[in-house]
């Protein structure tokens, strides 16, 4: 497959994943702005966009509604969902003829949702509501993905895409949230603690899956546990490694091209990593920086993805 | 036909008015022609709101499937959809088989031409056509000069534009032989046709044209450098902002080939490669839709980065064949295009089976006066344009513009030619409720490989304003589906 058109289905898929993250996010911490005792609106809003990487402009001024509207309808910024809806429709109609023609509608659609009128009072009035109907175009998006296109090279980089982008924003929700999770036991109380973790499940679809597994007793030893290293579910980050290997796996079987060791390596290493680790010793030692570790990593897989899939040099490719 | 049934048909036409244009459907007296008495007869009888609702359901199908051209000139990158005419327009078989033949005979000789402008230039000098015509045009490449052509092949795929004048005989108005475009509006006019009156398209027995991008890919297939067998085929765009961008998605699709932009290939010791995947891959076929300027920098335009970059000295070297060959609009120039019957005859020893529109040349002296002083009933047309731009139509000008025109041409006769206001034909159009006549031309679309193929029909553009002549996309213009009966 041309390199030109995997790296246009990579980041149409980062870009949607990116934003049914924000959306889900912003959603999560403005319900949870309704709570005023615990942890303060300003700080709620700070976490919020730590965790998005910082996006610039959207410092806290006390004013949430403006804010949170510029979060999902501005062009510019990297997490704002517009922005990510947009650069995943204009990545989607440079490879018109690789998508399904359902898959094209259906982004068309989204995208044509978030630049209605419509869209904008709606979310005045009923953000809720709003943030729902954008995180359900993204959900019919993939499903009509995974059903309608060859499960082949593209359909891999958009797997890839798309669960790296995940992880790399699991990793990074986490870093910024964990401090928060072990608070002192006396301020453990009213159910301040519990909606603070419950909220955190939301953020990743992940409450009623935890319940599942753990029952409704939420602590947030488990939590870490299960966003980290469960291996049944789609947004836990060991789930999404074992995805971005299977993706990469495959792209090598169709290929025929062997990827470098170096990019083995990385992706072996971590996963094995999530393999291997109990979250008590994750938690015994440097939780944050084991986090961070695991944002590093993903982001020298896309590196190295880059170098080997797309923007390879000639003569490395006409040496091999 | 018999009164009865006139009868019937007399509410379809309401105020239908026939003058001297050639109408498809109707003779002077009236009467519908026969072969389209099906199709009227079909009209008349379909409830008053059937027709629209069969619109709206054609309507939706077109917007479903993104059939879009990009209007320039706007804002960056608008989509439209491309306005189409609901109503087929027919075309016999005695009258189709004049007109393929009249191709193929027009194609041979256009050929054979720019083969030889570019080897020996024999017809320059026998002086059948005039040398400074040539080396003036705009279109002519040196580099071209003493270039072995794969087959001999420099025009792989062409459009041609037809009109009907008033006595009902077929003209060539122009040649398309650089990258002419619209062919995914005449495969997906029929699609959409085949759903909205499945009844009578049956019952006129129509002949197929679906089969074009197979024809398409065997064409370029056929054109391989030697000793590739498995030719790695592609379609070069300029990009997602090209007007035609969807059609080059369209055939990419349709033919199972790669749609590649400039940025993704790359020459190697003469070798044209494309970036994958799987590392670099070999190109033996490039389907260029852009334009020979943007194509490599090196040779042409320094300044665009839409092409490759010593994509044509691996072309010269034979290392890949990309066609339609560089080179090619010297045969499209309108003042060239004065001269193909004189090809014709000279390459071919022929009589032209289709004649073209009578045409003054403004480099020529006497015809440059004569014209000057009749710019109101005349249509002037710089040479190298197309799209429908930089043209005048004297009939419908303003003074103001007429001197503008006048102007440039005496400033540069060589870019200009003239040719009369032609009362081509009209055919029905549904516009609101009724029937009305409108403008079409016929635009055929020609392959030539191994052999030449034409698939019957093509794509007949209607100039949707009440009485306006000009059919191009970009200026108002749609099309509708063409049938060719058996």
């Amino acid at each position: 497959m041309l390199s030109r058109v995997a790296d246009s289905l990579y980041w149409m898929s980062r870009y949607l994943e990116r934003a049914e993250n924000t959306a889900r996010q912003l959603d999560v911490t403005m319900g949870l702005m309704l709570d005023t005792g615990g942890v303060s609106a300003e700080t709620r809003w700070m976490r919020l966009v730590a965790s998005l990487g910082k996006p610039a402009g959207l410092e806290w001024n006390g004013d949430v509604e403006p804010m949170a509207s510029k979060l999902v309808f501005d062009n510019v910024n990297h997490a704002a969902v517009g922005f990510c809806v947009n650069g995943a429709r204009e990545n989607a109609r440079q490879v018109r003829e690789e998508i399904s023609t359902e898959q094209w509608q259906r982004l068309n659609r989204l995208y044509h949702h978030m630049h209605s009128p419509h869209t904008q009072a709606q979310f005045k009035t009923n953000m809720n509501d709003a943030l729902a109907a954008v995180v359900d175009g993204i959900h019919l998006f993939k499903g009509v993905s995974d059903t309608t296109m060859i499960h082949g090279q593209g359909w891999q980089f958009i797997r890839l895409g798309r669960y790296l982008e995940r992880a790399y924003s699991t990793a990074t929700m986490l870093e910024v949230y964990q401090p928060y999770l072990f608070l002192p036991e006396e301020r453990e109380h009213a159910g301040y603690q519990y909606l603070e973790l419950v909220g955190l499940l939301r953020c990743c679809t992940s409450f009623e899956a935890y319940c599942q597994v753990y029952t409704a007793d939420v602590s947030p030893d488990r939590i870490l546990e299960f966003l980290l290293l469960n291996h049944d579910f789609p947004h836990a980050i060991r789930y999404c490694v074992d995805s971005m290997r299977g993706a990469i796996d495959s792209i090598q079987r169709t290929g025929g091209r062997r990827p470098p060791d170096e990019l083995l390596a990385i992706i072996g290493r971590l996963h094995a990593m999530l393999d291997f680790t109990t979250i008590e010793e994750i938690l015994a030692g440097d939780t944050a920086s084991f986090l961070h570790n695991i944002r590093e990593q993903c982001l020298r897989i896309h590196e190295m993805i880059y170098r080997y899939y797309v923007h390879y040099s000639i003569q490395s490719a006409l040496a091999s | 036909m018999n009164a009865s049934h006139s009868a019937d048909l007399e509410p379809l036409f309401g105020d239908y008015p026939l003058d001297r244009a050639y109408d498809e459907m109707r003779e002077a007296s009236g009467e519908v022609r026969a072969h389209y008495r099906a199709l009227a007869e079909t009209l008349a009888r379909l409830p008053h709101d059937e027709l629209q609702r069969r619109k709206q359901s054609a309507d939706l199908s077109f917007l479903t499937q993104g059939i879009t051209f990009t209007v320039y000139g706007r804002d960056e990158g608008t989509e439209r959809i491309f306005p189409y005419d609901l109503l087929p327009r027919l075309i016999t078989a005695t009258e189709w088989d004049r007109i393929e033949r009249g191709l193929t005979q027009r194609i041979a000789a256009l050929n054979q031409f720019l083969r030889d402008v570019y080897s020996d230039a024999k017809i320059l000098n026998d002086r059948v056509v005039p040398r400074e015509l040539v080396y003036s045009c705009k279109h002519y490449r040196r580099q071209m000069r003493g270039l072995q052509v794969p087959r001999n092949v420099y025009v792989a795929v062409v459009g041609s534009d037809l009109l009907r004048l008033d006595t009902g005989e077929y003209v060539v108005l122009e040649d398309n032989l650089r990258v002419p475009s619209g062919v995914s509006y005449m495969l997906t006019n029929r699609r959409v046709m085949k759903r909205t009156f499945p009844q009578l398209f049956h019952s006129y027995g129509v002949r197929p044209i679906e089969h074009y991008p197979q024809l398409l890919l065997a064409t370029l297939r056929s054109l391989a450098p030697e000793g590739r067998p498995e030719p790695n085929i592609v379609l070069l765009t300029p990009g997602v902002f090209n007007s035609a961008y969807f059609e080059h998605t369209y055939l990419a699709r349709q033919m199972g080939i790669d749609l590649v932009e400039g940025r993704d290939l790359v020459t190697h010791d003469n070798v044209v490669y494309m970036r994958t995947t799987d590392g670099l891959k070999r190109v033996d076929v490039i389907y260029r839709r852009v334009d020979d300027d943007y194509s490599d920098p090196l040779v042409f335009r320094a300044d665009s980065s839409l092409g490759c970059t010593g994509l044509f000295n691996a072309y010269r070297a034979g290392n890949v064949t990309v066609t339609n060959a560089f080179g090619t609009g010297l045969a499209d120039d309108k003042a060239v295009y004065a001269y193909v019957p004189k090809m014709i005859r000279y390459y071919l020893d022929e009589d032209p089976i289709l004649p073209n529109v009578e045409t003054y040349l403004l480099s020529e002296e006497k015809e440059r006066r004569h014209v000057l002083a009749n710019l109101e009933n005349l249509v002037v047309k710089a040479v190298g344009e197309s799209g429908g731009y930089g043209m005048l139509i004297g009939p419908r000008s303003t003074a103001q513009q007429r001197e503008e025109f006048a102007r440039q041409i005496e400033a540069n006769p060589r870019n200009y030619i003239a040719q009369p206001t032609l009362a081509f034909s009209r055919a029905p159009c549904l516009i609101g409720n009724s029937l009305e006549p409108r403008h079409v031309d016929l635009r055929p679309y020609i392959l030539f490989g191994d052999k030449v193929n034409i698939v019957p029909g093509g794509l007949t553009r209607v100039a949707l304003e009440k009485g306006s002549l000009v059919v191009n996309s970009s200026q108002g213009g749609g099309s509708k589906d063409t049938w060719v009966l058996e």
